[in-house]
């Protein structure tokens, strides 16, 4: 799976769960302060992203997951 | 004492997504009872009064899954009501200092607990949305009207059972008399319409059966009656002190005169008809009225054989044998948390255009109903006072009572 592909489900993800414009949702934006993605949400996107992507994303990892960009580096690095 | 008034409805019930559409329903006297799907097949009752209009065709996806169906009927309410009080348009006016929220519901987010309930046992507890504690917490509704309208002078929750709706409303009442706030959203709902609280109820006794007649199965003080019917909806009331809506010269649909709140102290299910005799005393000793001056009474009258009643007594002795009594429930069904709200709505209609609306399958009255009913079709008369009145599980009584402005 390619950088953009997870970058992409991970758009069909934050569309669903929190209603973010999948064309907003780039590498460099932030989850809090661009998409603006609340707390509970972010819960809900990291247990999606789990299941679609067959990774785990630890609790005290999701704090460091600001932007798309490190979110889609974590799981590239974790299927790896 | 601080006069106040009505200035906005709101409400999506089993007879309409609005307050206009509700209302018209209720004069034409239609019925919102219909039969539920497939999953109720094993139930004793498989009825009930289904929203005639689904929250999803009002709020975003987005939102929606965010909240309990009974936050979004909540919210879908207190917005009608907002708009329709003159507010919206002045949102930005308006000091969110002093605007409150007293909002209900009976039972809360049932269909949340026991959906998320289902995910836990069959995927584990990772699966449980982050959603559930703020989407099944009772005070819910309350706070999701309260940050959809930006309330900071306070926001309530009363519980209790089928007298929410108007518990909130005297809250409300209160708390614009006490000097806490100028406007108060007030108003209950619910929404609980799944086989559990169906079971729940039907082990008590308390549902209809009448399964095969839907529209029939609602008939309060009919002799045929055999329970009442679970609706689900919600109503919301701009209460505002008066001087406040006379100053930006708002619309004012009726005045608050008084309100009335007593505890039976007796059973958790069975009332005592004193404690509602109480009840709508000291309603009409706190506006200053007596009984002959209250023309309407919009009753509890679930139809059950019991209640409906011990009820029709109870008015007998604390108000007199000279009011209508009509009985909105038997179109709406039983709203539980929500039924105060919107009869009072109902009752506040009432008094605004001088009509009240039926009391439909009142085919065989009851021997002991002796005080006229609005029995099959709406009546035309001033109506220059009209009292609700909402008991609860729990012995909670509750009476408003609201005149002409």
């Amino acid at each position: 799976m390619t950088r953009e592909e997870i970058r992409e489900g991970l758009a069909e993800i934050l569309e669903e769960v929190a209603g973010v414009n999948p064309e907003e949702a780039l590498e460099e934006k932030s989850f809090t302060d661009d998409l603006d993605v609340d707390s509970l949400s972010m819960v809900e996107v990291v247990v999606a992203a789990e299941e679609r992507f067959e990774v785990k994303i630890p609790d005290d990892e999701v704090q460091n997951l600001k932007t798309v960009g490190d979110a889609v580096s974590f799981i590239e690095t974790a299927r790896a | 004492m601080t006069d106040v008034v009505v200035t906005g409805l709101g409400a999506t019930t089993p007879l309409g997504g609005d307050v206009a559409s509700t209302w018209a329903a209720m004069l034409e006297g239609r019925s919102g009872v219909s039969a539920l799907p497939e999953w109720a097949a094993q139930l004793p009752a498989r009825i009930a009064a289904q929203l005639a209009v689904e929250p999803s065709e009002k709020i975003d996806r987005v939102k929606l899954r965010r909240l309990d169906r009974s936050e979004q009927i909540a919210i879908i309410a207190a917005h009608e009501a907002w708009a329709d009080s003159g507010l919206a348009a002045v949102d930005d006016q308006v000091d969110k200092y002093r605007l409150g929220v007293c909002f209900g519901s009976g039972i809360g987010g049932a269909l949340t607990l026991l959906a998320q309930d289902d995910i836990l046992e069959q995927s584990g507890p990772r699966r449980v949305s982050p959603h559930t504690v703020p989407m099944l917490m009772p005070n819910g509704p309350a706070a999701w009207v309260g940050l959809e309208l930006g309330a900071k002078a306070g926001v309530h929750a009363p519980t209790s059972a089928c007298a929410t709706g108007n518990e909130a409303i005297a809250w409300g009442l209160d708390m614009i008399r006490s000097g806490r706030a100028d406007i108060v959203v007030a108003g209950g709902c619910e929404a609980v319409i799944h086989a559990l609280p169906l079971a729940g109820f039907a082990s008590m006794r308390a549902l209809s059966t009448r399964n095969d007649e839907p529209e029939r199965a609602s008939r309060p003080w009919d002799k045929n009656r055999d329970g009442f019917v679970m609706g689900e909806g919600a109503g919301a009331i701009v209460l505002e002190r008066a001087d406040h809506a006379a100053a930006r010269g708002a619309k004012v649909y009726a005045r608050v005169a008084g309100a009335g709140m007593t505890s039976d102290g007796f059973d958790i299910v069975q009332p005592d008809p004193e404690g509602g005799i109480r009840a709508m005393q000291f309603a009409l000793k706190d506006a200053g009225l007596t009984g002959k001056d209250i023309v309407h009474v919009n009753a509890h009258a679930t139809s059950t054989p019991v209640g409906d009643m011990g009820e029709v007594r109870g008015i007998k002795t604390a108000i007199g044998d000279h009011v209508l009594l009509t009985s909105t429930k038997s179109m709406t069904g039983h709203l539980l948390g929500g039924a105060g709200a919107v009869e009072s709505i109902a009752a506040i209609l009432a008094v605004k255009n001088n009509i009240v609306p039926p009391t439909i399958n009142l085919e065989e009255p009851d021997e002991e109903l002796t005080l006229e009913v609005a029995a099959g079709k709406a009546r035309e008369l001033t109506v220059t006072a009209a009292l609700n009145n909402s008991f609860g599980f729990g012995g909670h009584n509750a009476s408003i009572l609201y005149v002409k402005a």
